[in-house]
């Protein structure tokens, strides 16, 4: 669904993705993990077409991104921050995007009932807090059930409550056959949501494979403790990346 | 495009500082207008405080609103729309709030005490200013990518037209006085849409004695109507230059 081909990206001298070469499938849960700085967020951003690529091919269904827009209506994206214009209301965000896809009329609004949104629709952007800003950018995402998920820190100051929803809604879009691309520091929530793991470190993709094969590498069943074990021994990332 | 624009202006004439603005500006022509019997006089105190406040507060809110959208113009962006729409809305919805902020302010008190030609100059002006510099802020947003450099930059550009021009237009003037330097200055005055707005202005007042060399300068040469034509459309250009400029850098940047 997702291709990508040696895809480099630098801020001046800093070089945040360097030559990664992905394919993403249909199904797949995919997190996207390393450290700060290791060049996810530009990732995500390349393929959303926010930063421009300096070299390398990003597709989509075999549609190249570069200098398109159309693919974007196949694609659903949770930011890190959500910010939104101070005086809008709730309601009218949702309306507005709305509006911005009118070809899409079939909406999903599991979360935005499953979430209380529609009690407080009347809200003005500014008085909500951190975490119910981040409720809506989650119902914005999944409002017209695309077909990719991007996710970028999607739990981070969301309620247990909350924070649980959301995962049954990720896994059950999973199960429809939909990919969906998360990165996030909190690795317990990603347990049992995701099905890949991409490593990245310092633009430099380390490796890209299924929970299972790392589990077996790495000796350990939780997924923390797997990827704990991997970031800290550098040896045994080396013998993963082989 | 259209539903971009129309959600921007919405909320942006909610928006304090916007409300803030045109209430004070309604104050000041309510009473500089109720003032004196002789309407050009008032006409003219609220030239002033048009040329001195509308170029600093659309560049200076702008420039913060453009940075403070940051986020969600990225959101928008990640809808399928194309890029320089969603510049342009933004553009737009944020240049039509301020425009309705002018015109209630300046423009119904004017047509309500002094509905005559050199009123509807005065708001065309205005607005020719405001259109211009946001225009210009979008211009600072899309080159910068930090805030406070934008916002500095945006005071730096302000300063530049309504205080620092001016002073070396003179300074221009002294030193080539011995030369026939009378239609460059023609020129020269293009350069700066906040000139272009008083003269626009002046033209129409008829003051002479007020307009200045540069003023005198377009009178002598180009007449009352050519003069305005020549300052409407060099102004318009101010509108246009920074946007496509904007539009250009945009497509390349990187949020």
């Amino acid at each position: 669904m997702i291709k990508i081909t040696e895809l480099t990206k630098s801020f001046g001298k800093f070089k945040a993705l360097d030559e990664i070469s992905l394919s993403l499938e249909k199904g797949e849960a995919i997190s996207l993990l390393g450290p700060n700085g290791s060049g996810k967020t530009t990732l995500i951003k390349s393929i959303l077409g926010l930063v421009i690529p300096e070299k390398g091919i990003i597709t989509i269904n075999g549609k190249e991104v570069s200098n398109n827009w159309g693919y974007r209506s196949q694609i659903g994206y949770m930011p890190q921050i959500g910010r939104y214009p101070d005086n809008m209301t709730i309601e009218q965000v949702i309306n507005m995007i709305k509006e911005i896809r009118k070809e899409e009329t079939v909406y999903d609004e599991d979360l935005i009932e499953g979430l209380g949104i529609k009690k407080i629709q009347n809200k003005t952007m500014r008085s909500l807090s951190g975490g119910t800003r981040q409720k809506v950018s989650a119902c914005l995402a999944f409002l017209f059930s695309p077909d990719i998920f991007i996710l970028d820190e999607p739990t981070a100051g969301l309620d247990p409550v909350s924070s649980e929803m959301l995962k049954e809604k990720i896994v059950a879009e999973r199960n429809k056959g939909k990919l969906i691309l998360i990165t996030s520091h909190v690795l317990s929530d990603l347990e049992g949501i995701t099905s890949h793991i991409v490593y990245l470190q310092d633009g430099k993709l380390i490796f890209y494979k299924t929970v299972e094969e790392l589990q077996d590498i790495t000796g350990e069943l939780k997924l923390n403790k797997v990827v704990a074990s991997l970031m800290q021994n550098q040896s045994s990332i080396q013998t993963v990346s082989i | 495009m259209r539903t971009i624009m129309k959600y921007v202006t919405l909320d942006l004439i909610r928006n304090k500082v916007i409300l803030v603005y045109a209430i004070i500006l309604a104050a000041l022509s309510f009473s500089v207008l109720s003032i004196d019997s002789n309407s050009s006089k008032g006409l003219l105190s609220l030239l002033n405080i048009t040329l001195l406040f509308v170029p600093i507060i659309s560049i200076l809110f702008a420039t913060i609103y453009f940075f403070n959208s940051i986020e969600f113009i990225e959101l928008l962006l990640a809808q399928p729309v194309k890029r320089t729409k969603v510049l342009l809305a933004e553009y737009t919805g944020l240049a039509s709030a301020l425009c309705i902020a002018y015109t209630v302010g300046i423009g119904l008190p004017l047509f309500i005490l002094t509905p005559n030609l050199a009123a509807v100059t005065l708001l065309v002006s205005g607005l020719l200013l405001t259109l211009s510099f946001s225009a210009l802020a979008l211009l600072i947003f899309v080159l910068f990518k930090d805030k406070t450099k934008g916002i500095g930059a945006a005071i730096i550009v302000a300063l530049f037209f309504t205080l620092l021009f001016d002073g070396l237009l003179l300074t221009f003037i002294y030193s080539f006085s011995d030369y026939p330097i009378d239609k460059p200055i023609l020129g020269i005055v293009a350069l700066n849409p906040i000139d272009l707005a008083r003269i626009l202005m002046l033209l129409q007042l008829d003051v002479a004695v007020l307009m200045g060399y540069s003023g005198a300068l377009f009178k002598e040469f180009l007449g009352s109507v050519t003069g305005s034509v020549y300052a409407v459309v060099c102004m318009l250009f101010w509108i246009i230059v920074p946007l496509v400029l904007a539009k250009r850098v945009f497509r390349k940047k990187d949020l």
